[in-house]
């Protein structure tokens, strides 16, 4: 494998693992693309043929509804076939290695694999062991890897701050939360960077904040209401109640009072911020139901843009 | 060396011919971007009624396996309704016949129109599927090498020839 495991000798995405490293020119090409794949979900015919004849294997060793979900209508909708495997409940549970799974699934003609996996850096693995054994033409896009990075989420987040505000390199963008077991954050915080936003905030609870956090070039601010001072965006993370080891945070109700994104807060922010989040939200603990339903959040716009996103990305990886 | 085609005189030959067949059911789709722009200029010329349409076809191309995703990819947009349409779809040459193929793949998509023309400037020869122009004002012979690109400065179109 070259220096960016993503990349072939082209220079041209092969798998999406991570946003950390991939440049401007392909995130944005990445987001444009998303475009008019964005058109075609306004067609009465919600398909193009362009991955037919494909398959497609959801590999969740993980739950996940929502992301498998729109993993799998983007597959769907770009005619290829696809497969989803719960892992929990399968093959893993009777012993068998990862590998072993992948090799499996290759012997099935698969031409590519989304993976979310609880472990760091599985994705990864996966494409290694593929270049490995000479099967680089099978392309593997990250679903979610433990703490490490959610890619497709980080960019679909990206192309929703588009779509309402245009132009990255004005706004102060702040990302809210349990930044601590968030490779949701990690993948919004590289994007963000590299898309020229001139401000990044992160706003959480010391506890809650990784060692070295400051080093991503993110200013940090334990006061949720002197952190939303002026934003564009407010990025709301979930509260990762299983990933939470030990006494991270003295209650849920001590939680929603100094983080939880209230009508009351957020009114620091600028008078046309977006409010984002994830999902699947926890309300009345990192957010107050009248902001997740109220006039700033673009929270579903966001499910609908991760559509048109994966088919963008699953067409980038899968022709030529 | 052959003679460049004059865009803007093709195009006036190509509005007077298709003027007679022109009814408040004609809809025009140009192809991206230089048939769009053509479509553009017909649809102002012939007073047609129905929205303007064009078409990207990025997502129907027959050679997505060899070389990828076609790099900007526009949105189609079709403001009209295709069910029972009369549809011109708008190009500025014609070579292959692919992208005409890939073309009304998209469209029927959209719905099932009642009949679909095609009006071109140049018809470069070099078919490769069964298709052919409705109107076009103008045949030319190229080599395969040489690429007949069309171009728009401001109002104005031109022909270019490039060497691949």
């Amino acid at each position: 494998m070259n220096r960016n495991p993503q990349l072939n000798a082209h220079g041209e995405l092969q798998h999406l693992i991570t946003l950390e490293g991939l440049s401007r020119e392909i995130l944005q090409g990445i987001l444009d693309t998303a475009e008019p794949f964005a058109e075609v979900a306004e067609r009465e015919v919600k398909k193009v043929p362009l991955l037919r004849g494909k398959s497609v294997f959801n590999l969740f060793f993980e739950n996940s509804t929502r992301t498998r979900t729109t993993f799998e209508i983007a597959a769907k909708r770009l005619s290829a076939d696809v497969i989803n495997l719960n892992i929990n409940t399968s093959s893993a549970s009777k012993g068998e290695s990862l590998l072993d799974t992948v090799d499996n699934l290759a012997a099935m003609q698969a031409d590519m694999f989304v993976v979310r996996h609880a472990s760091s850096g599985a994705p990864y693995l996966i494409a290694q062991h593929l270049a490995a054994t000479g099967r680089s033409h099978i392309h593997v896009v990250n679903a979610g890897d433990g703490r490490h990075a959610h890619p497709t989420q980080g960019l679909l987040d990206m192309y929703t701050i588009r779509h309402y505000k245009k132009d990255f390199t004005r706004l102060t963008v702040a990302v809210v939360g349990d930044v601590l077991h968030s490779r949701v954050a990690r993948s919004q915080i590289h994007a963000l960077r590299t898309l020229g936003v001139p401000e990044i905030r992160v706003i959480a609870p010391r506890t809650l904040l990784p060692t070295g956090v400051a080093d991503m070039g993110v200013r940090v601010f334990q006061d949720m209401k002197e952190g939303l001072k002026g934003v564009d965006v407010v990025m709301m993370l979930r509260l990762q109640n299983e990933r939470m080891q030990g006494a991270l945070l003295p209650s849920p109700q001590e939680y929603f009072k100094y983080y939880g994104l209230t009508p009351d807060k957020l009114r620091l922010a600028k008078p046309d911020a977006i409010v984002m989040h994830p999902g699947p939200m926890n309300r009345g603990i990192e957010i107050d139901s009248a902001v997740a339903d109220g006039s700033h959040s673009v929270i579903l716009p966001q499910v609908t843009f991760g559509i048109a996103v994966r088919m963008a990305v699953m067409s980038m990886l899968a022709g030529g | 060396m052959p003679t460049l085609p004059d865009a803007t005189a093709l195009c006036a030959q190509l509005a007077a011919a298709m003027r007679p067949q022109i009814t408040p059911q004609t809809a025009l789709v140009g192809i991206h971007t230089g048939g769009a722009w053509i479509a553009e200029w017909l649809h102002r010329e012939l007073g047609v009624k129905q929205p303007l349409g064009s078409i990207d076809v990025a997502f129907y191309r027959d050679d997505y396996n060899q070389r990828g995703l076609h790099k900007g990819a526009k949105a189609s947009n079709i403001p009209f309704d295709v069910e029972g349409a009369h549809i011109v779809i708008v190009d500025d040459v014609l070579y292959t016949g692919r992208t005409i193929r890939a073309a009304l793949n998209e469209l029927f998509d959209y719905g099932r129109p009642a009949r679909v023309d095609l009006a071109v400037l140049v018809d470069r020869g070099g078919r490769e599927l069964p298709v052919a122009a409705t109107w076009c004002p103008q045949a030319l012979a190229l080599p395969a090498s040489q690429t007949l690109v069309l171009e728009r400065d401001g109002e104005a179109l031109s022909f270019r020839i490039t060497e691949k």
